[in-house]
C-alpha cells in the first residue's frame, strides 16, 4: 500500500494510490496535480547520513567512513512532492541527494540488526539537498547546508515494506529537466539498513515516524533556477521538484 | 514574582502560574508548593543548542581554528539538535551510559520561540520570544567537533529542561543573567550570559536567517568551557536568574526504570 498527506479543498487528507490516482480518505478520487502533498508522514527525528555510498566518498574525495556519519534535521525543512525549494542568490553549487528514506513504525533500543525490519513501517524517497558554498568544518555538514527551510522535499508515498521486497537492492535515479544524472543501487550503501538501526539504537531509543535518509550514491550536479528535479527509486515513486529565487 | 507557563505529568495541556518566591507558585488563584508538583517537560518541538558562543569557550578553541580539519574560525553559529529522546523534566534521572564514568553539565538558558520566525533581524528578535527556560546540556566530553557529536549529545535523558516557561516580561534582560551550577550542593560553575559572542538577539537573528524556528521551539544560548562534570549518583542543579532551578541526579542507565523515579 502506498500511503500519503495531501491538502485538497482546504482541508488534509490521508490519502491512498488507487489506479495511478489519489484517493483521500472519504473515498474521493483526485488526480496529481489536483492535490498539494505534504510529507507522506509527519516526522519525528530525523537522522541522515553523509557519505554512506562509497562512489559517493570517492567523488568528494573523502575516505570511506568507519562508522555511520550521523546529521539529525528539523521540520524546517520538509516539504512535499511537487513542491519548490529556494536557492539562494549567493549560492554557486547547490545539489540534490536522492536517497532512500527508511520510516520507522514503533520504538525500540538495543535493536538487533537480525530483527531491525520490525521496525520498519515502510519507505519514501528523499531530495536531500546541500549548498556546498556554505560548508563549514564544525559539526560538519552544518545546519546551514544541510537544515535549510524548504530544502529536503520528501515523498510522494511512503509505501508498506511488506510492497518491497529487498530495499537493499533498488535502483535510484536522478534527472534534471528530464536528462538523467545520477544512477546508484542502495545495494551499495556502506552501512545497510539493518545495520544503521542497530548503530542508532545502540545508544538512543528510536521511536514511531522517526526517519533514516540513508545517503546518496554519486552523481551529483549543480543545479540552477528554474531547473526540475526528479528523484527517483525503484518501487516507490517518483519526488518531483523544482528550484526558484529568493524572490 | 513571575509569569509562568508549565506543563504538569498527566496533565495535556500548558498551564498558567504565578512564581511568588522560591517555594510557592499560584495557579488560579491557589497556592501550591513548587516542591509538590511534579513539572514535566515545557517543550513540544525542536530544541537547537549553540556551540562556543561563550567567549571563554571560544578563545580557549581558537588555536585549533587554523589547523585541520577545521582550517578558519566559524562563520556562523555551531548548531546541533538535541531530540525529543534527550528530553527529561526536572527531577528526573539523568541515564549514564554504560562505559562512561563523567558527564558534562552544559547549564543553558533555553530560548523558546513564541511565534513562527523567519529572517528576523536582531531589532525585533524579541518579538518573537515566548521565554525563557533552563537546559542542562548534557554531553559525553569531546573535542573534537569536526562531525556532529549525535553519540555524545543525543543520548537518552541527556537534555534535563525546565521546570517552567518564564514570560521575557519578567525578565529585564536575557543577556545579564547569572547561572550557577551546584553538583552536590557544591557550587560548581557560575557564569553569566554577557559573556556571550551572539546575544540572545544576535542568535535568533542569525539562526533564522536560514532556518525557520516555530512556536515552541527552543534556542539553548550555549554554556561555558570546562562544563562542570558530574558522575554517578551526583545530584546536579542548574539556577538561572529570575528563571529558576532545574535538578536532576545521574543514574547508571541499567539502574533506571524508564520514565519512573524522582530525584529526593
Amino acid at each position: 500500500m502506498k500511503r500519503g498527506r495531501v491538502s485538497v479543498h482546504g482541508t488534509i487528507f490521508d490519502a491512498t494510490e488507487k489506479d495511478g490516482m489519489i484517493q483521500l480518505h472519504d473515498g474521493r478520487l483526485r488526480q496529481e496535480e489536483e492535490v498539494v502533498w505534504l510529507p507522506p508522514v509527519v516526522p519525528e527525528t530525523v537522522f541522515a547520513l553523509g557519505l554512506n555510498y562509497a562512489d559517493h566518498a570517492k567523488e568528494l574525495s573523502f575516505q570511506t567512513p568507519t562508522q555511520p556519519l550521523i546529521f539529525l534535521k528539523g521540520r524546517n525543512t520538509f516539504i512535499g512532492h511537487r513542491a519548490c525549494t529556494v536557492r539562494p542568490s549567493d549560492v554557486t553549487y547547490m545539489h540534490y541527494e536522492c536517497e532512500l528514506a527508511v520510516v520507522l513504525g514503533r520504538s525500540g533500543k538495543h535493536i538487533k540488526k537480525e530483527e531491525a525490519y520490525d521496525y520498519v513501517r515502510g519507505y519514501t524517497i528523499a531530495n536531500d539537498y546541500a549548498f556546498r558554498d556554505y560548508l563549514e568544518n564544525y559539526y560538519r555538514p552544518n545546519f546551514r547546508v544541510k537544515n535549510r527551510d524548504g530544502a529536503t522535499p520528501i515523498g510522494p508515498w511512503m509505501v508498506d515494506k511488506e510492497a518491497i521486497q529487498d530495499p537493499m537492492n533498488l535502483e535510484l535515479r536522478t534527472y534534471v529537466n528530464g536528462e538523467l544524472k545520477q544512477v546508484g543501487s542502495t545495494k551499495d550503501m556502506i552501512f545497510s539498513i539493518p545495520e544503521l538501526i542497530e548503530y542508532l539504537s545502540s545508544f538512543m531509543t528510536l521511536h514511531e515516524n522517526d526517519v533514516i535518509l540513508t545517503g546518496t550514491p554519486k552523481g551529483s550536479v549543480d543545479t540552477k533556477v528554474g531547473d526540475e528535479v526528479v528523484t527517483e527509486i525503484e518501487g516507490i515513486g517518483r519526488l518531483m521538484n523544482t528550484i526558484i529565487t529568493e524572490a | 514574582m513571575k509569569q509562568v507557563k508549565f506543563k504538569l505529568q498527566g496533565v495535556q495541556s500548558f498551564l498558567d502560574g504565578v512564581v511568588k518566591n522560591e517555594k510557592e507558585i499560584e495557579m488560579s488563584g491557589v497556592s501550591y508548593e513548587i516542591d509538590s508538583l511534579p513539572f514535566d517537560v515545557p517543550v513540544r518541538h525542536t530544541v537547537y543548542g549553540t556551540l562556543l558562543n561563550d567567549r571563554a569557550a571560544y578563545d580557549q578553541f581558537l588555536p585549533h581554528m587554523k589547523e585541520k580539519p577545521y582550517k578558519e574560525p566559524p562563520k556562523h553559529p555551531i548548531l546541533y539538535m538535541k531530540p525529543k529522546n534527550t528530553w527529561i523534566s526536572t527531577g528526573t534521572p539523568i541515564p549514564l551510559p554504560e562505559g562512561e564514568k563523567e558527564l558534562q553539565m552544559g547549564a543553558s538558558l533555553g530560548i523558546v520561540i513564541g511565534k513562527t520566525a523567519t529572517k528576523v533581524t536582531e531589532q525585533d528578535a524579541l518579538d518573537y520570544v515566548l521565554g525563557y527556560t533552563i537546559a542542562n546540556d548534557v554531553t559525553i566530553p569531546h573535542d573534537n567537533f569536526h562531525r556532529p557529536a549525535i553519540k555524545e549529545k543525543c543520548r537518552d535523558g541527556f537534555l534535563p529542561i525546565g521546570p517552567w516557561i518564564v514570560s521575557k516580561e519578567s525578565l529585564s534582560n536575557p543577556n545579564q543573567l547569572t547561572i550557577q551550577v551546584t553538583v552536590n550542593g557544591k557550587v560548581k560553575g557560575e557564569y553569566t550570559t554577557n559573556h556571550f559572542i551572539r546575544s540572545v538577539e544576535k542568535l535568533i537573528a542569525d539562526v533564522t536567517d536560514f532556518m525557520t524556528l516555530y512556536k515552541g521551539d527552543v534556542l539553548l544560548l550555549g554554556f561555558p568551557a570546562n562544563p562542570p562534570l558530574a558522575k554517578s549518583h551526583d545530584l546536579v542543579t542548574v539556577t538561572i536568574e529570575g528563571v529558576g532551578t532545574l535538578e536532576n541526579r545521574m543514574i547508571p542507565e541499567n539502574e533506571i526504570v524508564k520514565g519512573g523515579g524522582n530525584v529526593s
